[in-house]
């Protein structure tokens, strides 16, 4: 399938990498500085928004696709964007999706951050913005571990891409969403196959973070 | 450290540059059910209406029900569907314009070949009732498209209220080949229109363990038609588009292409457009 070079093939695939990097991308930037909050400082109602924040890591993907729907259609309130079945559409879908996992995975990390190792930067006359940098770098490998764990997620969900992408050839449909039309049209070899693909994307993504793990 | 750090913002700059399918003012978003989607004609029929008219399709197959729901929100600029009661409550409604016919096929039940409850050849009335009267496997839709409005329809026609709690009574959710799948693995009847079950028996090679049983009945009839999204009700549908592929579905060069649309040598839709 994918050595006799089928187009539709390559442009699920395609579909699948931009929309979960765009997804994963906003999740990050949104989510670390917000995890780090939450993890590093105490304050009052921590622990209720901590129980939130693992709640929402629960959050069913067709109750996302459907409130997305919602607000995306003509006649909701972000509808004038035109965002419904496209892919950035999906993307803001799967950010929802991903938020909670990266903040939830990075305050967890944080947390068990050593205490005496913020005395120690802030002696060495560390600035606030310095001693995010250097705690965040502290952390890393639990921050990575959280954004694979959001990454797969969202690479494999299949939900929000059928109800806000609406699996339009060409355009929105990505591997999950193909998987199940070849499904629908009884063609299960062709399902096994581009599960397969999906299988073979998540396993460069883990061992090239594991390459960057070892190395630094 | 500094090359990695290069190469992953280079990749996300690749990312962010690359053009995402922005709709431009030559797409049309069309609504479609499962029928025309599973059996190949869309993917037959669009690259040509895209050669005549340079307008491009860019459909989504759910099940009738959910398409006049997004026609109805203003989500696509037409519609391909097959409830005709449900489609003229549409029109009605002042959501949508320009109905036409376009073409049709038939609807037909199907079970195993052994059938046990003795279908075979009766009327779709008798038909039902007999599977009612044997408790037999008979496996719904169950998700509101133009099939499963029909297979309802049916039931209410042949005096049977709709077996909606029965335990022989399955209803799926699902797209019209999954539930052909279903009631093979369950070994019970099910309705289909037939340009799916000629899909399903070439996905069987040519040996499929479920059988027509029951066909030929005037009331089997299953009209598809095209739907233009009313402009008033929603301002921004391309309206001029829509009616650029009603006038060419409707068209002689595309009514033969649907003619000549064939799975195993057999047509799937016969085109009626007036």
């Amino acid at each position: 399938m994918l050595l006799s070079g089928n187009a539709e093939t390559y442009s699920a695939i395609w579909a699948t990498v931009l929309v979960s990097s765009y997804s994963i991308g906003c999740s990050l930037v949104m989510g670390i500085p917000l995890g780090f909050c939450l993890g590093y400082f105490n304050f009052r109602g921590k622990k209720p928004v901590r129980t939130v924040v693992d709640t929402l890591m629960a959050l069913p993907t067709v109750f996302i696709g459907l409130l997305v729907y919602a607000f995306l259609t003509h006649r909701g309130p972000l509808g004038d964007f035109g965002l419904l079945f496209t892919l950035p559409g999906i993307a803001v879908g799967q950010t929802i999706l991903a938020l909670p996992i990266v903040i939830g995975l990075s305050a967890t990390a944080v947390e068990s951050m050593d205490k005496k190792l913020r005395l120690a930067i802030m002696s060495m006359g560390a600035n606030r913005f310095q001693l995010f940098l250097t705690s965040l770098w502290e952390v890393r490998h639990g921050l990575l571990a959280g954004a694979i764990a959001a990454y797969g997620r969202v690479m494999t969900e299949v939900g929000i891409s059928m109800m806000v992408g609406g699996n339009i050839k060409w355009h929105t449909r990505t591997i999950t969403t193909a998987i199940a039309l070849e499904t629908n049209k009884g063609q299960f070899g062709m399902g096994v196959a581009l599960g397969l693909v999906l299988l073979t994307i998540a396993f460069c993504v883990n061992a090239s973070v594991s390459f960057l793990r070892r190395r630094y | 450290m500094k090359t990695v750090w290069t190469a992953f913002i280079c990749l996300a700059l690749a990312i962010c540059l690359t053009p995402t399918a922005a709709l431009s003012n030559d797409t049309l978003v069309m609504a479609t059910t499962t029928s025309t989607d599973n059996t190949g004609l869309l993917d037959y029929l669009m690259p040509n209406f895209k050669k005549t008219t340079g307008i491009e399709v860019k459909w989504t197959a759910t099940g009738t029900g959910k398409a006049l729901k997004l026609g109805e929100n203003c989500d696509v600029d037409i519609l391909m569907v097959h409830a005709p009661p449900a489609e003229k409550k549409f029109v009605n409604a002042g959501f949508g314009t320009d109905r036409r016919e376009i073409m049709y096929n038939d609807f037909v039940i199907i079970g195993p070949a052994s059938d046990k409850t003795g279908i075979k050849g009766k009327s779709i009335a008798d038909a039902l009732k007999a599977i009612k009267a044997g408790k037999a496997a008979f496996v719904s839709r169950g998700d509101n498209s133009g099939t499963n409005k029909k297979e309802i329809s049916l039931w209410k026609a042949a005096g049977v209220p709709v077996p909606e709690k029965e335990k022989w009574y399955i209803q799926t959710g699902q797209g019209m080949l999954a539930t052909i799948n279903i009631a093979a693995e369950r070994n019970g009847y099910t309705m289909t229109d037939r340009g799916t079950y000629i899909k399903y028996e070439a996905n069987m090679n040519r040996n499929p363990p479920l059988k027509i049983l029951v066909q030929g009945d005037t009331v089997l009839l299953n009209q598809y038609s095209v739907i233009a999204i009313n402009k008033g009700h929603c301002p921004k549908a391309k309206y001029d588009l829509a009616k650029k592929f009603t006038d060419w579905i409707t068209g002689a060069e595309a009514q033969q292409l649907i003619k000549d649309f064939k799975l195993l040598g057999k047509p799937l839709f016969t085109p009626n457009a007036k």
